[in-house]
């Protein structure tokens, strides 16, 4: 998309001297340097307590034990069967749970923000599913869908249906009204003014906050696991809890925010293509 | 109509007139305003744009020239009074109609490209044949070499010119205006006003374009109406008889120009301070 670099309203890019590049590069790897010093500093601290027993190891664990216990998973295999394998369960329920979740949010949103006797009629409903602590509702849910994936997906997408749908709702609400007009006048019918302004302009909304939405599928997930089931990352920590094994909790851990960063990274290349017809803003993310 | 009355009032009785292509009868508009008191905006507007004409409405400011152009655009109901194109009652937005709004109306997520084709792909044209037509047009407003640009890499005067495309793309028989060109710098704006009169001549579109300048007003127009402070009726027309084609920058040192925006403004002026007054003494 550098391609299309805007020509005007970038006057940095205009004149840049190599000096600005040149620091800015710099900069970036300076601040990666920091990163990394800190990510070592905090977990060098942690071993050395738990190597000088200042803390209690079998209590808290510690980073060597956490780096053990991810090595036996992936040579030997967990008590569930493969890491791989429990890694694949969690990453279904967790991609199914976030697509329907999702959709269903999109849909609801979009259709109650345009439609404002709907809205008005339900409004008092939504709030109130709103406030209860949904993630209790996983244990209704596995007395409902079993201990297999059902009830995990179902207990995703409740969490990520919420998430979505307020900013859906939002978004359809907010929608620019000159845009609306313009499109009828061009002659477009209201299914036309539907996908080509009222989406696009809620999906401006609704992108940011897919990636908490994706956060929220491997949280109902996990937690889903941890209530009740057979595979899966929540298993394993779950399992790791009953033998009192820190370090089984941590590498649970580990393996579940890898899978959340690299989500994180598709949801970014995902932002970047949809939303391109935005300016660059400044962002507190490195530029890519 | 009273005010065609005046000596330098519209309509000359020389010719046989053609039936007007839009007619605005009797027109008033009365809103709820916050404190729940109807508020009349529009009080029995009555004009008439004959097919191929240029005509501008002009009137102090918040005088409620713009809901005019949404009530012939079919986007607001009067409250009295009706409005006829080509002797047909406005029902809604009408496919012979084109808008061109003051705030920038394009799409910002469609590229320039999509934003002028998007009027045909409406309407049904096959995708390949509407990016066709966008092409041309692009071409003709100046902007070949944009066409996969998005709205916010473009100029406040490209993205004029996309607007532009965009409505005339759709061939519009009245071409509906709201102050097209303003928040443009002086200089874009006479290079856009005479990019749109080149245009316009071309195409043969009635055009009802409402602004506050006087000045872009009678280097456009062939009529001037002008507007009362709120409510709004008009208090006067002015036929503009200055040689066509213009050139919007030279035809401002014309001797009939300058005698033609004397008469205009002191009919302007009074209204502009009245709005002027209350706009500063009420809450």
């Amino acid at each position: 998309m550098h391609a299309l670099r805007p020509r005007r309203e970038r006057p940095a890019d205009a004149d840049t001297p190599q000096a600005v590049r040149g620091g800015r590069g710099r900069r970036r790897v300076a601040i990666a340097t920091v990163q990394v010093a800190l990510l070592v500093g905090g977990l060098g601290l942690w071993q050395a307590l738990a190597s000088s027993h200042s803390i209690d190891v079998s209590f808290y664990g510690d980073p060597v034990g956490t780096w053990r216990q991810l090595l036996d998973w992936i040579h030997h295999g967990t008590t569930e069967g493969p890491l791989w394998q429990q890694l694949w369960v969690t990453l279904q329920e967790t991609f199914f749970g976030f697509a329907i979740g999702v959709v269903l949010g999109v849909t609801c949103g979009i259709v109650l923000g345009r439609v404002k006797l709907l809205s008005e009629i339900l409004a008092i409903y939504i709030g109130a599913f709103n406030s209860i602590p949904r993630l209790v509702l996983g244990s209704i849910f596995i007395i409902w869908f079993g201990l297999g994936m059902p009830s995990k997906i179902a207990l995703a997408v409740l969490l990520v249906f919420f998430n979505v749908f307020f900013n859906a709702f939002q978004g359809a609400r907010e929608v620019d009204h000159g845009l609306i007009a313009n499109a009828r006048l061009l002659g477009a019918s209201r299914l036309a003014v539907l996908f080509h302004v009222v989406v696009p302009s809620a999906f401006s909304w609704l992108i940011a906050s897919l990636r908490v939405a994706f956060g929220l599928a491997i949280t109902g997930s996990v937690v889903g696991e941890l209530l009740g089931a057979q595979q899966g990352l929540g298993t394993l920590i779950a399992q790791a809890q009953g033998y009192f094994n820190p370090d089984g909790v941590y590498a649970g851990l580990v393996v579940t925010t890898i899978v959340a960063l690299g989500a994180e990274g598709a949801i970014t290349l995902a932002e970047h293509r949809l939303l391109r017809w935005r300016p660059p803003r400044q962002t507190l993310e490195p530029e890519t | 109509m009273e005010s065609s009355t005046g000596p330098e009032a519209a309509s000359p009785d020389r010719l046989p007139k053609p039936p007007p292509l839009l007619e605005v009868r009797g027109v008033s508009k009365r809103f709820r305003a916050p404190d729940g008191r109807a508020r009349t905006a529009l009080d029995d507007i009555t004009l008439t744009v004959q097919p191929g004409r240029f005509c501008v409405l002009i009137g102090p400011t918040g005088c409620g020239k713009s809901t005019v152009l949404s009530m012939i655009a079919g986007l607001v109901r009067p409250s009295e009074g009706a409005i006829l194109i080509d002797g047909q009652p406005v029902s809604g937005t009408d496919p012979r109609t084109g808008f061109m709004f003051q705030s920038d109306a394009v799409f910002p997520w469609k590229t320039v490209l999509g934003n002028v084709a998007a009027g045909p792909r409406f309407r049904g044209t096959p995708r390949r044949e509407a990016a066709e037509l966008a092409r041309d047009w692009l071409r003709r407003v100046g902007l070949s070499g944009f066409e996969h640009y998005y709205p916010y890499q473009l100029s406040g005067g490209m993205r004029k010119r996309v607007a532009l495309a965009q409505t005339l793309i759709n061939g519009p028989q009245i071409l509906l205006m709201d102050e097209p060109f303003s928040g443009l710098d002086a200089q874009t704006r006479q290079i856009m006003s005479d990019e749109l009169l080149g245009l316009w001549e071309q195409l043969g579109a009635s055009v009802l374009m409402v602004t506050h300048d006087l000045e872009e007003a009678i280097a456009l127009a062939d009529t001037v109406v002008v507007l009362t402070a709120g409510p709004a009726t008009v208090k006067k027309e002015f036929a503009v008889d200055l040689p066509r084609p213009r050139s919007v920058r030279e035809v401002r040192f014309q001797p009939r120009f300058v005698e033609l925006h004397e008469q205009i403004w002191s009919c302007l002026s009074e209204e502009v301070s009245l709005a002027y007054a209350r706009a500063t003494t009420s809450p």
